[in-house]
């Protein structure tokens, strides 16, 4: 990551467009599927149509209220929507539908951590100036066409809530740390499914540079629909760097919006917004107030779900993990279920539940490119294979086995153990006598050892084990080991 | 056949002296022999409207017919229709076919109304006089040298001329009762919000409202009452039971106070007029009715206020229009600026080019809070004039309905302030959002004048009342331009 | 307050209106007139007035979040100027 010249520094706001993942559009009873075939998903409200008049959906403002709870923000008892004018293909009503001057959500904040290296982590507070419900636009489709751009409107009128922070980012590092926070909030409360690549969350970002200590802001630019986390951070350091490097070659910045090329990792100035915009706000007529009660919102603020640090908190408190596996777990809703499903069914100490699912299964799923939703293992399996490791049937080594076979599908853990024969041996008889056989067999060893080479104990039992063919209890033959060796 | 009420139009129906087809023939019969002097009709729709006829007949034959099953109307050209053009009055719409109805089509189609046709009227009624319509200007039946009014100047002259029995209308600063007090006709613009604007196209969404034009108050009530109610397709319909319009006509009106703002008795009134209007009140003084001067001190303001407001909306409103869905489309646009700049130009007349160039740059940047806010301010303090009159004891309101009988063509075509300024006594009615109509008085020089009458939030059924006793006392609303008496 | 010509372009440009060039001279004397007497606004008095956006004290009604549109692409493209595969066009647009 390139670093900031010294003397510098850069403010960074970001402006998130999440779409809302209700069924229908904000103002028509459209679908809002991705992927349809162009302008099958758009109404006659949805393509302004003369006459055509737009409706709020209540779920919209719902997702909107539990967003603005879930950060902290004061809920608007009345917010306005306004109407956005500008001439754009995508734009079929000549205006956005969108909030202005008193949004439904304000005021609110996202606590983000920062590594400062090994084992060092701050908490920064990032405001969130206010978040907004609006009508998203339609897209244009330029390939396959000559002279001509197509217009698909199925996008148009779906429901998104900007969220517009302070200008209280400092890096691109920053950024980024903000935005996957916002990313997994607004996943977690289940109002937005997250996809970036089919635009569910998108993010622009405006930056601008100064000088240390300088009173004011540099005037800034605004870089649009930057579609990855990754694009983010490539984008704000370009940004930074190029309008560092204007500045100190006696130029000036402009206040302009460009668009990023992940091609080439730059930055260039949009043609198409070239118009110093006015917007042209008014309340629109067509909407009234809409009314957030008391009520409303403590109804709402009831049934919100556990957030993820909410959760990482009690993990730790709850179960003894470390914080860095409560993160882990708590990562995704998802996760965090399958984790203490795990836990509750298999009776198994946590921590070794937490070990389990964090590295083994995580790991396995990483290398499957699966998510946890679609793990091949399901919470109640796994649970039956920890239950057999802390009722001792097997032991954490003979585990590593089972999973991989029920990783292959090979069936439930019970029944691979059975199949395999893999059942722990716990008879101690047996195991003494194994310990005997490697004792009578290795005299040099056993004569060192006794000298004082403590670290042979380990040899001894790499040959115990193969002995039992892994089936020894691990617990067992380390006590029964060190009982015999001392002679 | 044409000169009865929608009433003995209904008896005649019901007692089978004649058919919904011989009906509505009738009537495509007049429009075919005078409308072609008048130009009301944009569209008639001589087919659909026999379809329309012979289903009304076979519910009047089944004993499944109201009292609208069978009667024939016109439609302002404002309304979609689906499989009918709706033009608006305007080339930006010329070839544009909605794939819907309005709400109130559906409504009055379901009454068993037939609709006749699509009536003329100023391009996305910006006008108060018929002139600025894509389709020509519509003469007034009783002088065709001079303007029917507007924006409604179809839907009156059709009605003042026979050429259908009542027709719908859309007001959104007096489009309904200047132009219906030009043509001596009852025209209603309801209270905001009572109507669905659902289908209707929209020139200013916080002031349009849609209504009717018909010969008596008690025609306009039958076809109000059908037009009527809550729709959830818009979000500014109001959900609350319709009163019943017609029930209440025959009540006494005796004990009434009725406010008479002095501020709309000022200069402004044209002689003639103020003698008529003077005459109406001593009418309904006979009548039982009590009279007191009240006061509406920003009402001179109203003009400037709507002149901010409706082009703000309007600008916005119709920045839909850039040929790329429907609508007009110029040829051969080499970018996107080129295809919207002249497709706009091309598409709309001047006036409305005026009209959205004075509301874009009242919204635009440095100018908003000195204009439009300073606008929405004013019109609190117009509807704060109101609210206190009508809670001082006042029943309704009585003044002017326009400041003088109908002008000559081109009087006012190179000065849209003086023609403004025709709206200066309706344009309140819609800044507040309260229902008003305006009935006939008598004849100025044998032109038709008419007064208003505005009430309070969902007053209609009384001011209906008031409108159709007074017509039972006087007979001016009975009365035809010779031309299309017989 | 008078608009110059170069105002009426302004104005037309951000309205998207092509004007012809005899036409903006008698545009700005016609916009002049009526700001002019849309002026007479700044004499209220509305220190202590809300502005009013709309007539009905209501608030926004709700509607249930169900699909109620179905796909009716070829009845709203029959009165398109231009489609094709489905997707209306216009002259080459650059982002």
């Amino acid at each position: 990551m390139s670093q900031i010249p010294e003397g510098w520094e850069a403010v960074i706001g970001l402006e998130v467009h999440c779409q809302l993942s209700t069924q229908s559009k904000i103002f028509s009873g459209s679908a809002i599927a991705y992927g349809a075939e162009p302008n099958t998903q758009a109404s006659p409200i949805d393509l302004g149509m003369p006459g055509m008049l737009p409706v709020l959906n209540v779920d919209a403002v719902k997702k909107a209220v539990t967003f603005g709870l879930s950060v902290g923000a004061r809920i608007a008892p009345r917010s306005v929507f306004a109407r956005k004018h500008y001439f754009y293909p995508d734009l079929p009503k000549g205006y956005q539908i969108s909030q202005y001057e008193l949004p439904i959500v304000f005021d609110g904040h996202l606590d983000i951590e920062l590594d400062d290296g090994p084992d060092k982590t701050t908490v920064k507070r990032i405001g969130i100036t206010r978040a907004h419900l609006e009508e998203d636009a339609g897209k244009s489709v330029h390939e396959g066409f000559q002279k001509s751009s197509g217009i698909d409107l199925n996008r148009a009128g779906t429901p998104l809530i900007e969220i517009v922070s302070e200008p209280d980012i400092r890096t691109a590092a920053e950024a980024v740390a903000y935005l996957k926070k916002l990313h997994q909030i607004v996943v977690y409360l289940g109002i937005c499914d997250g996809n970036m690549q089919e635009g569910s969350f998108r993010c622009d970002a405006n930056v601008s540079v100064r000088k240390v200590g300088a009173p004011k802001f540099g005037t800034r630019t605004e870089t649009k629909n930057v579609n990855s986390f990754r694009y983010v951070e490539k984008a704000i350091e370009y940004e930074i760097e190029r309008q560092i490097e204007v500045i100190e070659a006696g130029g000036s910045i402009r206040q302009e919006t460009r668009l990023f090329n992940p091609d080439t990792g730059e930055t260039r100035a949009m043609r198409s917004k070239e118009d110093a915009n006015d917007y042209r706000y008014f309340p629109d007529p067509d909407l009234l107030p809409v009314v957030c009660s008391d009520e409303y919102i403590a109804a709402i603020r009831e049934s919100l779900p556990e957030l993820p640090d909410a959760k990482r908190a009690r993990f730790v408190q709850d179960f003894g993990l470390s914080d860095y596996d409560a993160k882990t777990l708590t990562s995704s809703r998802e996760l965090a279920s399958y984790y203490e499903a795990v836990v509750a069914a298999s009776g198994a100490e946590a921590k070794l539940c937490a070990n389990w699912v964090a590295t083994d299964l995580l790991g396995a799923l990483n290398k499957l490119s699966k998510d946890i939703g679609e793990s091949p293992i399901s919470a109640d399996a796994l649970a039956g294979m920890l239950k057999r490791i802390a009722d001792k049937t097997i032991s954490g080594k003979l585990a590593k086995d089972v999973f991989e076979a029920m990783l292959n599908g090979e069936g439930s853990a019970d029944e691979i153990i059975k199949a395999k024969g893999l059942v722990q041996i716990t008879d101690e008889s047996a195991i003494i006598a194994a310990i005997d056989d490697v004792i009578a067999r290795n005299p040099q060893q056993v004569a060192d050892y006794r000298g004082g080479k403590d670290k042979l104990f380990g040899f001894f039992v790499g040959q115990a084990m193969k002995a039992t063919q892994g089936k020894a209890n691990p617990d067992a033959l380390n006590r029964l080991l060190k009982e015999r060796l001392a002679g | 056949m044409h000169k009865h009420s929608i009433a003995e139009l209904a008896a005649g129906l019901r007692e089978k002296k004649f058919s919904s087809r011989e009906l509505t023939q009738a009537y495509l019969k007049r429009i075919d022999r005078f409308d072609g002097a008048i130009n009301s009709y944009v569209t008639v729709t001589a087919e659909r409207a026999l379809k329309q006829a012979d289903a009304a007949d076979a519910r009047i034959a089944a004993g499944d017919a109201g009292i609208l099953t069978g009667i024939p109307l016109g439609q302002k050209d404002i309304f979609c229709t689906t499989g009918v053009r709706t033009a608006c009055g305007s080339r930006m719409l010329d070839k544009f076919i909605a794939p819907y109805d309005a709400t109130i089509v559906e409504k009055l189609d379901a009454a068993g109304m037939v609709m006749l046709g699509k009536l003329n009227m100023d391009e996305f009624a910006m006008g108060s006089s018929n002139e600025t319509s894509f389709y020509g200007s519509v003469c007034n039946p009783w002088d065709k040298t001079r303007v029917p009014g507007g924006s409604s100047g179809g839907s009156v002259a059709a009605v003042a001329a026979g050429l259908c029995p009542v027709a719908t209308a859309t007001d959104t600063g007096g489009s309904i009762r200047q132009p219906a007090a030009l043509t001596n006709l009852t025209g209603i613009k309801p209270t905001y919000g009572r109507v669905s604007r659902y289908g209707m196209i929209a020139f200013a969404s916080s002031l349009d409202q849609a209504g009717v034009v018909a010969r008596s108050a008690e025609d306009a009530a039958h076809v109000l009452q059908a037009m009527s109610g809550f729709d959830p397709r818009d979000s500014t319909s109001v959900e609350r039971p319709v009163d019943d319009l017609v029930v209440g006509l025959g009540q006494s009106i005796k004990g009434l106070t009725i406010g008479l703002p002095k501020e709309y008795f000022a200069d402004g009134m044209a002689p003639g007029v103020r003698v008529r209007v003077e005459e109406a009140i001593a009418t309904l003084t006979r009548l039982g009715v009590n009279f007191r001067e009240i006061s509406l001190p920003n009402s001179p303001l109203s003009v400037p206020t709507y002149y901010v407001v409706a082009p703000a909306e309007a600008s916005s409103n119709l920045a839909r229009f850039d040929g790329v869905r429907y609508g007009h489309r110029a040829e051969g646009a080499k970018s996107l600026e080129e295809l919207y700049k002249k497709s706009r130009g091309e598409g709309f007349g001047a006036e409305v080019q005026r009209r959205i160039m004075i509301g874009t740059y009242v919204l635009s940047h440095g100018y908003y809070d000195a204009y439009y806010l300073q606008a929405q301010k004013v019109r609190r303090l117009i509807y704060d004039d109101f609210k206190r009159a009508f809670a001082d004891g006042i029943d309704l309101i009585l003044g002017p309905t326009a400041t003088d009988v109908a002008f000559k063509f081109g009087h006012n075509s190179d000065d849209p302030v003086a023609m403004y300024l025709n709206d200066i006594y309706t344009i309140a009615a819609n800044l507040a959002g309260i229902p008003a109509m305006s009935l006939p008085c008598g004849f100025v020089d044998g032109l038709p004048t008419g007064f208003q009458l505005m009430g309070n939030f969902f007053s209609e059924a009384r001011m209906l009342n008031v409108a159709h006793q007074y017509q039972q006392a006087t007979d001016f609303h009975t009365k035809w331009p010779t031309e299309y008496a017989s | 307050m008078s608009l110059s010509p170069e105002q009426v372009r302004q104005v037309a440009h951000l309205a998207r209106l092509q004007l012809n060039p005899e036409q903006v001279a008698p545009y700005a004397r016609q916009l002049t007139d009526i700001l002019g007497m849309v002026d007479r606004l700044s004499s209220a008095n509305t220190a202590e007035v809300s502005p009013m956006a709309h007539p009905l004290d209501m608030v926004q009604r709700l509607r249930p979040d169900v699909i109620s549109e179905a796909d009716r692409r070829d009845d709203y493209q029959a009165i398109a100027p231009e489609t094709r595969d489905g997707l209306y066009l216009v002259p080459k647009v650059i982002e």
